[in-house]
Formats: C-alpha cells, sequence, structure tokens
C-alpha cells in the first residue's frame, strides 16, 4: 500500500501535460523551457562535455529558438533521443521540437504528419574507405562489406544505390555512430556510409586521417533541418523563423559582436531594423517579444559563426561550408526576406 | 606360556612411536594427488585449465598493471602507453561522475550519495532479522526520504503522500474488524484519492506558509548507474505486493478472477522485457487521455513493475503449491475465512520457501535494467554507448569500460546471492 | 408432540450478494470484469482519440509495402524490392536460428560445467564456479557487448589474409577465423550425392537397431557385446564406399579471398557468432546451476548402490544418477530455454537482423507504423514462448516418473 501510495505521489509530480495540444507556444512559455529532442551523440553536431552541457550545431538550433521565446538560450531541456523513437517521442508531445540531424523526406512529411520546418545543413550520403584498398569509386565496392547506421535514410539510399548499379555487398547494420566507426576501423566492415559531414567528422577524430579516403559519390540528398509535430502552424513559424533569423543575420553581416551596436538604435537597412526589431512588430506577429531577433543572434551568433564554432574548418571536424554558405556565395542557403 | 620380560629375548617396554606417513600421502603432494592428478584424465584436465589460466592472466595482467590512469583523452593514454599493452583507465578516473549518475547536476551528487547510504539502513532490518524491529519504521519512511532527496522540490509533496499513507492505514484499520480484503481496497483508495486529489491544492498551500525546498532535478537528468538502481529496488518492492495479489488470483477458486491472473502472467512471460519497454517509451502515452504524458521513468517504472511481478507471482505460487494442504484445512477447521486464513496461515510460511527464488528474480530484474539504454535513456550501459563513446576525447575505449560496468554489477549480483544463500542457510535450520 | 417445521425458505435478496459466502465470489468476480472492461474501454477510446489527434490510424497494410531495405544473413532469398512482410518472416527466421543453436550449445554448456563442477579435480571445481558466478551475475546485455569487442578486436580482419605478405592465414587452407565472421567450407551436392545420403541415413538406422538389438541381449541373457566398434565401423564405411563408388559426388567449396572479402563457402557472421555465444554462455551458466542441483539432489544412495554394482564412475553418472536427475531439472530448464529466445530479442546491440532488427527496428523506423509493428512483435514471442513451454512439458511428461 506504501507503495501505490509512492506511485501516486510520483505521478502527480511527474505529470505534465503536453500531447497534442493545440498551442505549443503558450505551453512552453507556460513551462518556462523548452523540450528539445537532439541526438544521443554525433560529434560536432550533439555532443556532451565531461559537465554534461550538450553543445553543437544541431543543439545550437535549440538554443536559438529557446532565446527568441525566453531571451535565454539556456532554457532548454535536453531529450537525448535515438534514430529509432525521435518521430514516436515528438507525436508523443514529450518534446516541442526536433533538431537532430533528421532528413526531410517526403512520407515523413506527409505520412508520418510531421513538418520539416527548413534546412540547417545540406548534406549527401559518401562513403568511407581506407586508402589501402587502392578504390577510387564506390562503384567498385563489388562483395564489400557496409557498416550502416540502423533507423536512417542511409540504409535505404545504400540499397537503392547498389540495387540500381547492380553492385553484390553485404550491409552490416550498426546501432549507434560510435560502434559503426568502431566496427569499420577494427576492418569488419570495409566500408562505412553515412551523411558527408558525419564522415569528415568521423575521418577527423581517428588517428590517421589521411589512411582513409572519402569517395566521390555522393549518393543522396539529404536536407537535414528542425521539425516540429503537424498541426500547430503557430508553433512551426517560431522556429522557422528563429532559423531564418540565423542565415538571415548572416547575410545581412549581423554577428553577436555587432548586435547589440545594431540594435541600440535603428539603421539604415530596414530589413536589419525589422529583424532586431527596431521597427516594425514582427515579434508581436509570432507572439514573441520584440527583441528576439537579438536574443536569436546572441545565443551562439549568426549561421556563419554557428558553422565556424562547431563544425567549420578550424575544429577537429573541418568541414569546409560548400552548399551551406550563403546564396551570395554559391551556396543554397536562402533566407526569405524578413517583412 | 609367559608373557614375563624375562623369559623372552627382548621386548619391547613402549610402543614404538608412530611413523611419519609416506611423503605421498601428506601434505602438499598427496592435496595435488588427490585433487588435481588422481588419474590420468584428471591430470590433462588441470594441466589444460592451467594453460588457460595462464593464457587468460598474461592477457588482462599486463593490461590491469600498465593502466593508464591519468589522461585526457584517447590520444594521450596511447602516448603515455607507448606501444606498450595496457588499459586506458584514464576515461573512468575522468567520466566516473557520468557513469555513476548520469547528468544528475554536480552539486547535488552528495544529496544522491546520501540517498544510497540511507536506502542500505533502510533495507538492512528486511534483509537481516536480528536487528532492532524499530528499524522497520525508518523502511517505511524511507522511499519518501529518497524521493525527496533524488528528484529534490518541496518537502510537502514527500509529507503530504506520507500523509495519504498514513490516512489510508487508519481508514483500513477502520474496516479491517469488517472485511480484510475490502479494507485494504478502501485504504488503497482513500490514499489514490488523497494522492490525486488533495495533494497538489495542499502542499500549493503549504508551499506558500513555509516554505522548504531542495532544487528540483529532472528525471531525464538522472543517469548512470543510479538509474539501475533506483529501477532495481523501485520495481523489486512494487512487484513483490502485486506478485503476491497475482499469485492468489492464480491459486483462487473464482473462475474470472483466475482466467485473469493467468492471461496476465502468461502474456508478460511470453514476451521479451525490450518489447515491453518499446511499449513504455512509444506506446504507452496513446493509451493515456489526450494532453496527459508523464515522466519516462515512471513509465519504465510500471512496465518493468509489471514485467517483475508475473515473475514473483510464480514464485511465489510454487511457494504455495508446496505448502500441504493440511495448513489450508487447518486454516479452514480454525473457522477463519480466506483472507485471514491467508494472510495468518498460508502466506508466512508460502514466502519463506520462495525465498530463494524471489532474490533470483530480483538480481534477474536488477540486472534487467540495462536494457533502459535501448530505449535511449542514459543509464550505465546507454551513458557508455552514448556520450561517453561518442566523445571525441574517448572514442574506442571500450574494454575499460564495458569492464568497469561488468564489475559493479557483478559485486551487487553477487552480493545478493551471497545473502541469498545466507538466508537459505538461516531459514533451513528451522525444521530439522 | 410437536410437528417438524420446515426450515425457514430464505428468500433470495440484494444483501446475500455481499454477506453470503456462496454469492460473494460472484460479485466479486462481476467487479473485477467490470472494472477491466472498463479500463480496457477507456484506454482503448484513447487510444482511438490520440490516434485520431494525430491523423493517423491502425492499419497493418504496410506490410505489403516494399521495404526498401537489405538485410545481411537470408535463410529465405530475399531482396530490397520485396516486401516488409517478407523482411519481418526473414528475420523470424534468424531468431529462431540463434534461440535453437544456442538452446542447443547452452544445454552442452551447461550439463558439462554442472557435472564438472562436482568433480573431484578442486582445480576444475574452482574454475566451473568461477565461470557460473561471473556469467550469472553480470547483465547479458553487457556480455553480448562483450563478446561482440572480443571477436572484433581479437581475430584479424580479412585484409590481413590478402596479398603475398598476409599475416594470417586460414586453417587447414579451408576455414578462415576473421573478424567480421567463420568461413567454412560449403558442401557442394553433386550428381549422386543423393545415394551416399541415403547410405547414411540407412547406417544411422543400423546403428540405432544395432544399440537397441544390444540393450535386448543385457536385460534378457545378460550379454553385453562391444556396441562401439561396429556402431563406428557401420558409421564411417558403408558412406565411403558408396561416396567412392558413385564417384565422389560430394566436393566442397573452399572459401577464397576476393577482393573485399571472402567469397564463397559458408560465411557465419560476426554479430550472429557474437550473439549465440553471450546468449549460450550466459545461459549456460544458469542450466549448469540446474544441472547441479538436479544432481545433488539424487540420493546418494544411488550413486553408492551403482558403485556397488562395479559401475565405473563415469558409467555411473551416464546411466544412473543422470537420467535421475534429467526429471529434475527439465522444468528449470524449460524456464531458461524461454529466456534465451527472449533474451535473443537483444540482437539490436550487435546489429544481428532478427525480427527485432527487422520488424521492431528498420521496418518500424522507415514506415513509423510503431503501434502495428510492436504488436506483431510481441504477438510472436508470444506464440514462440507459448510453443516452446508446450513442446518442453509434453517432453517433460514423457519422461516423469510413470507412477503405477
Amino acid at each position: 500500500m506504501k507503495n501505490s501510495l509512492l506511485l501516486g505521489a510520483i505521478a502527480v509530480t511527474g505529470m505534465v501535460a503536453g500531447a497534442a495540444t493545440a498551442d505549443t507556444l503558450q505551453e512552453v512559455k507556460d513551462r518556462g523551457v523548452l523540450n528539445c529532442g537532439i541526438s544521443t551523440g554525433l560529434v560536432g553536431f550533439a555532443s556532451q562535455n565531461a559537465n554534461g552541457d550538450w553543445q553543437g550545431f544541431d543543439v545550437a538550433i535549440c538554443q536559438a529558438v529557446a532565446a527568441a521565446i525566453f531571451g535565454d538560450a539556456n532554457a532548454v531541456e535536453y531529450n537525448p533521443v535515438t534514430n529509432q523513437v525521435r518521430f514516436e517521442i515528438l507525436n508523443s508531445g514529450e518534446i516541442d521540437m526536433l533538431s537532430r540531424n533528421t532528413t526531410w523526406t517526403f512520407s515523413r512529411d506527409v505520412d508520418l504528419k510531421l513538418d520539416f520546418l527548413g534546412v540547417n545543413y545540406y548534406d549527401g550520403q559518401g562513403f568511407l574507405i581506407p586508402t589501402e584498398l587502392g578504390v577510387s569509386s564506390a562503384k567498385e565496392l563489388d562483395g564489400a562489406k557496409v557498416c550502416i547506421q540502423k533507423g536512417t535514410t542511409t540504409e535505404l539510399n545504400v540499397a537503392d544505390f547498389f540495387r540500381v548499379n547492380n553492385i553484390e555487398y553485404e550491409p552490416v547494420p550498426i546501432s549507434t555512430a560510435s560502434e559503426a566507426q568502431q566496427a569499420y576501423l577494427a576492418g569488419t566492415c570495409q566500408v562505412y556510409t553515412t551523411d558527408a559531414s558525419g564522415l569528415a567528422a568521423t575521418r577527423a577524430s581517428f588517428e590517421d586521417p589521411s589512411a582513409h579516403v572519402i569517395l566521390p559519390e555522393i549518393i543522396s540528398k539529404e536536407p537535414l533541418g528542425p521539425l516540429v509535430r503537424h498541426g500547430d502552424d503557430d508553433w512551426g513559424d517560431v522556429v522557422r523563423w528563429s532559423l531564418n533569423a540565423l542565415i538571415a543575420a548572416e547575410e545581412l553581416g549581423i554577428t553577436s559582436a555587432n548586435v547589440d551596436d545594431l540594435a541600440a538604435a535603428p539603421t539604415d537597412n530596414p530589413e536589419i531594423n525589422r529583424l532586431l526589431g527596431t521597427e516594425g512588430t514582427l515579434g508581436e506577429m509570432l507572439g514573441l517579444p520584440a527583441d528576439w531577433g537579438v536574443n536569436v543572434i546572441k545565443a551562439n551568433g549568426n549561421y556563419g559563426e554557428i558553422f565556424e564554432k562547431f563544425i567549420g574548418e578550424n575544429t577537429p571536424i573541418g568541414l569546409a561550408r560548400g552548399l551551406n554558405a550563403q546564396w551570395t556565395d554559391g551556396g543554397l542557403l536562402y533566407a526569405p526576406p524578413f517583412r | 606360556m609367559s608373557t614375563h620380560p624375562d623369559t623372552a629375548a627382548f621386548v619391547r617396554h613402549d610402543a614404538l612411536p608412530p611413523q611419519d606417513p609416506p611423503a605421498s600421502e601428506v601434505g602438499m603432494v598427496h592435496w595435488l594427488r588427490v585433487n588435481l592428478f588422481s588419474s590420468i584424465g584428471h591430470g590433462i584436465m588441470t594441466l589444460v585449465a592451467l594453460y588457460c589460466i595462464y593464457a587468460l592472466l598474461a592477457a588482462v595482467v599486463p593490461w590491469l598493471v600498465n593502466g593508464v590512469w591519468d589522461a585526457d583523452s584517447i590520444r594521450q593514454c596511447r602516448e603515455k602507453l607507448d606501444g606498450a599493452r595496457g588499459g586506458c583507465f584514464a576515461v573512468i578516473a575522468e567520466r566516473w561522475p557520468q557513469l555513476l549518475f548520469g547528468n544528475y547536476p554536480s552539486e547535488h551528487y552528495d544529496r544522491a550519495s546520501l540517498a544510497f547510504v540511507l536506502l542500505f539502513v533502510a533495507i538492512a532490518p528486511v534483509l537481516f532479522f536480528d536487528l532492532p524491529r524499530k528499524m522497520l519504521w525508518f523502511t517505511g519512511l524511507f522511499p519518501f526520504i529518497a524521493y525527496w532527496l533524488i528528484w529534490g522540490g518541496s518537502i510537502w509533496v514527500p509529507v503530504l503522500a506520507l500523509a495519504g499513507v498514513v490516512l489510508g492505514f487508519f481508514v483500513y484499520r477502520a474496516l479491517a474488524g469488517r472485511s480484510f480484503f475490502g479494507a485494504i481496497i478502501a485504504g488503497i483508495a482513500a490514499t489514490m484519492i488523497f494522492g490525486f486529489v488533495m495533494l497538489g491544492p495542499i502542499a500549493g498551500l503549504l508551499n506558500s506558509v513555509l516554505n522548504i525546498s531542495l532544487d528540483p532535478v529532472e528525471s531525464r537528468q538522472i543517469g548512470g548507474f543510479m538509474i539501475n538502481f533506483i529501477l532495481g529496488t523501485t520495481c523489486i518492492a512494487l512487484s513483490l505486493p502485486l506478485g503476491i495479489a497475482l499469485a492468489l488470483g492464480r491459486q483462487s477458486n473464482l473462475p474470472i478472477i483466475k482466467t485473469i491472473c493467468v492471461v496476465f502472467i502468461e502474456f508478460i512471460r511470453g514476451v521479451p522485457l525490450i518489447t515491453l519497454l518499446f511499449v513504455a517509451s512509444v506506446m504507452l502515452a496513446y493509451f493515456l487521455p489526450p494532453g496527459t504524458n508523464f515522466d519516462l521513468i515512471l513509465r519504465v517504472i510500471i512496465m518493468i513493475t509489471l514485467f517483475a511481478a508475473a515473475y514473483m507471482a510464480e514464485a511465489i505460487r510454487g511457494g504455495l503449491a508446496a505448502l500441504p494442504t493440511g495448513q489450508y484445512e487447518a486454516g479452514a477447521s480454525l473457522g477463519l475465512d480466506y483472507w485471514q486464513s491467508m494472510r495468518l496461515i498460508i502466506l508466512p510460511q508460502a514466502l519463506k520457501i520462495s525465498i530463494p527464488s524471489i532474490v533470483n528474480i530480483a538480481i534477474g530484474l536488477f540486472k534487467d535494467t540495462t536494457l533502459v539504454s535501448i530505449i535511449s535513456m542514459f543509464d550505465m550501459v546507454g551513458m557508455i554507448q552514448g556520450p561517453i563513446l561518442s566523445s571525441t576525447e574517448w572514442f574506442g575505449v571500450y574494454w575499460e569500460l564495458l569492464g568497469f560496468a561488468a564489475l559493479l554489477f557483478f559485486v551487487f549480483c553477487y552480493g545478493i546471492s551471497q545473502y541469498s544463500q545466507y538466508l537459505e542457510r538461516k531459514l533451513a535450520t528451522d525444521h530439522h | 408432540m410437536s410437528t417438524l417445521s420446515e426450515p425457514p425458505k430464505q428468500s433470495f435478496h440484494m444483501g446475500m450478494l455481499l454477506n453470503d459466502t456462496r454469492y460473494r465470489g460472484y460479485t466479486f468476480q462481476f467487479i473485477a470484469l467490470l472494472a477491466l472492461v472498463a479500463l480496457f474501454g477507456w484506454m482503448v477510446s484513447n487510444a482511438v482519440a490520440n490516434l485520431a489527434a494525430l491523423g493517423q490510424d491502425i492499419n497493418f497494410g504496410f506490410l505489403s509495402d516494399q521495404a526498401g531495405y537489405d538485410i545481411n544473413q537470408q535463410i529465405i532469398p530475399y531482396e530490397s524490392t520485396d516486401t516488409h512482410m517478407r523482411a519481418a518472416f526473414v528475420g523470424v527466421l534468424n531468431t529462431l536460428l540463434v534461440a535453437v543453436l544456442g538452446c542447443i550449445l547452452a544445454t552442452i554448456v551447461g550439463v558439462v560445467v554442472g557435472v564438472l563442477r562436482l568433480s573431484n579435480n578442486w582445480l576444475i571445481a574452482r574454475l566451473m564456479s568461477v565461470y557460473v558466478e561471473i556469467f550469472r551475475n553480470v547483465p547479458v546485455l553487457i556480455w553480448i557487448l562483450i563478446v561482440f569487442n572480443v571477436m572484433a578486436n581479437a581475430l584479424p580482419s580479412p585484409s590481413t589474409f590478402r596479398g603475398d605478405d598476409a599475416t594470417a592465414s586460414m586453417l587447414l587452407g579451408a576455414f578462415a577465423f576473421t573478424n567480421s565472421g567463420v568461413y567454412l567450407p560449403l558442401p557442394l551436392w553433386l550428381e549422386g550425392s543423393i545415394v551416399v545420403v541415403g547410405v547414411f541415413v540407412v547406417s544411422l538406422i543400423a546403428i540405432w537397431a544395432l544399440r537397441r538389438y544390444a540393450r535386448h541381449l543385457l536385460y534378457s541373457e545378460g550379454r553385453v557385446i562391444p556396441t562401439l566398434p561396429i556402431g563406428l565401423a557401420l558409421f564411417v564405411v558403408p558412406t565411403l564406399l558408396a561416396f567412392f563408388i558413385m564417384g565422389r559426388p560430394i566436393a566442397l567449396e573452399y572459401p577464397e579471398m576476393g577482393r573485399f572479402n571472402f567469397q564463397n563457402g559458408i560465411q557465419v557472421r560476426g554479430s550472429f557468432i557474437a550473439l549465440w555465444l553471450a546468449l549460450s554462455l550466459y545461459t549456460g551458466a544458469f542450466i549448469a546451476e540446474n544441472v547441479r542441483g538436479a544432481i545433488q539432489a539424487v540420493s546418494k544412495g544411488q550413486t553408492e548402490a551403482a558403485a556397488s554394482l562395479g559401475l565405473r564412475p563415469g558409467r555411473i553418472m551416464s546411466l544412473v544418477v543422470l537420467p535421475q536427475a534429467l526429471r529434475v531439472m527439465i522444468p528449470p530448464n524449460i524456464s531458461q530455454y524461454l529466456n534465451l529466445t527472449k533474451n535473443s530479442s537483444l540482437a539490436a546491440a550487435v546489429g544481428y537482423m532478427d525480427i527485432t532488427g527487422t520488424l521492431g527496428g528498420v521496418t518500424l523506423n522507415q514506415t513509423g507504423r510503431s503501434f502495428e509493428a510492436i504488436l506483431l512483435l510481441m504477438a510472436f514471442y508470444l506464440a514462440i514462448s507459448l510453443a516452446i513451454s508446450g513442446i518442453m512439458n509434453l517432453y517433460n511428461n514423457s519422461v516423469k516418473l510413470k507412477e503405477r
């Protein structure tokens, strides 16, 4: 009897409202903290330091949204979720948004009732292979064992690629990225496949990166981005425009260093003014404070700063901007106008 | 014939001192002969075993002895080892708080540790019958203290929960004269109603009057070995009463009750725990009213408790079946009703018989708590596979971490199984 | 004189439902049933409401969609263009394979260790206790991970077999132990091999008949005929003769190093070996305890009686003690077999594609049909468990002491 009571007590205190209620933004505000789903660990995108603090490229999106709502980038509760359960957890209302290198696909958007809100990283699937095998193209991989992370689109892409090219291969499914890399290093599989960004990060973490080569074939389009549940468009707008604010800030030259100066008084550029809330009522339309844009940029800097800080060329991961450069620099990043 | 010494040429007056036994029958040599080389077959087996032990030690000892305990990353470990074989135990030295506590706020480690120490004080009187019975009061209080220490928040929540239990107890006492079963149900109902309806408002009220609280800690911050321990102890404690109820239901002569219990037990025992954990992580939310969604730890506790209860029920059923029918008949002939005879005669004996299997189930359950890592909870194994191995510093340090986890589980499970054997010996003296 | 009056006829009234022990049981059961139905109804209506709110439904139609993913270990042919249903079926067969082989190996390990634990040899007995304690007291998930890592790191990778300066070589030119799996020669059944197999089967039947006849002789006349040499001869000679007469119709296909991996031959994958060994060693430790307990439960008088009849220790064990211990150890071993089968669902940890990996893993992920997939998964394991306990109970009844 005593035990059942304890259960009741925990139930009462542990009960949190959630699920498919309509007004997620209001709910987040009432709760005072954003529940954000992230990866259980992917170097550069979401990893934990010795203090247990989460940081990384995907984590920065969560922080930007939290900053937009609360003005506090730390008002985030991180829920590390695996590939297998990520959509269920989002749909069950346990988390408000998912920022977890998730590929935007038709069936996820339409059939699984999810809303993708933009792309924070344009990726594509590639192959990593030891240099000593002397392979220069993925078409030469006949008879190889390929380490794949389970529960991702990569599994399907690989199956399609090898079937279309009529090449025999053997998939070696592995549940986490770190185990897949371990298996690849031990030689249980000859090839490791995942998104090219992940391959670069993996290769960088090896003892001798030059002993491994990323094959030129990119076999898929992998637009990765944050997503929310279907059916609450107001909440979707908050996340979408927080991401757009990061991208637009880079294009407009707003950085974490100069954002306070630019926000102090209206500038000559009306778009900067609207983004930073010194002109117009964009924040109010979103249901956010007027200085939401300032807070988003102050959290970790603009898109370019975030990129450089966590995955850029000066980090161990060393990714080039490539497709993820601003459209003005020949990349694909293109934030719609703030007006 | 005379036996007088004078009649014979030589007669020994005193007995010879006993000779030393032959060298092959004493000491080391004898022991070796009897225990290791009693036949050619045994000799060969001994030599093979000795070789296996040597091979194992030759692999493990240098790894342990050369181990590096002080390094920032696996690269530094490799530099320090400089090609020699050795473990990189620095990962344990650096990450042990994460292995034990998960992401629990580091400034509150002392709270979790205190709860851990108090746990031993609380379960001591349950495990060792010689201790003063008064200590059981503390055992009763412990769940509330531990909840408050680990999760923090206002002190009024656990205090009021305790008040609810006391209320339930008084309801039970008031009705116990009429019907034991009805009284239990009424007691639980009173507690539940108090807990669900009145606890929140009263706690809020008391909080505004006198605010005593610890920093609240979110469930998802709890991890590492701590979560294995919380799940293990809570689910074992909760599953025991449920298991008793199920076992009684299965033995009952009421066909519908019996069917319900049999179906439940066989269903739970027929599916792997991991599917039940999948249910807890993704499906349970569907079965609750829209808009409710509670803590993952609580959902997992519910599923593991149901799982363990089915096994407990089978263990207790074994105990019930082992009792001679005379005991049931004796109870009936004394004029006791069903609940009285169960409570006073049958269950005390049946539970005693089933203690060894209950302890085995408890050990199994404790080990099975590692499965929560598969539904992305950061328990000991989840912590190793997730955050630690995916960090750039410790990528590829498997042996040391898995070995550490194995050692920790071994210490606890072996301890419990030794206790179980102690208990068996102790209880065996009762009937000569 | 007073007339004996009839006992007062008590008419039924509502209070009796609570107070009369004849009816009270019905009341309780009715309430319990009502509560259960209400609980289920509540849960189902919640589920319906929740699914409607998310715009989803419960639909098993996804099973006939194209799966789109590949599975490495397939007992029946499977392509990524096949349906989810077929993928699930491949997973089912993989589960059954590891469960059956695991039960066999666990039994062998368990019986050997259980017997050796009672050995007079001090060292062996201690060693076996250490094995049992270590394996019983560490979670099986950790064991699976440890064995998998031992495999991956202790054995050479396939690339070390390649080239002229290969550091690793095949055992007897036929077996290759690599960290991604073990490669064995594959028997090729050429024309005429059916005859050889037929002869082999016939000689097996002959051996069985011989043993029966020998036992008959022993019981009826007390004569012992040497079955072992005759049996061995029957086992080898006719089959070999047939093999050569038919012109060697059975050949072996040896694995050979290809561009990346070994090709041809049979490949036993590392994930399978890791899961199989870990489950067998883990469950074997529990079975060893059951075996030890069962042997100790056989009264010492039986051993002494057998010894006084002049039986050698080995024969005492195999003819007197083990057959009696068998009856005691079967029920606990059944539950160990069930545990092993259920624990095989931990295959996910090493990437073995069992039913949890296909239906409960990739299919669940790619279709998002978690509700349906988990229901099917539970139904499958439930069916397997009931089948195993059913079969084993039949066996248990057949070896039980027949009381007359």
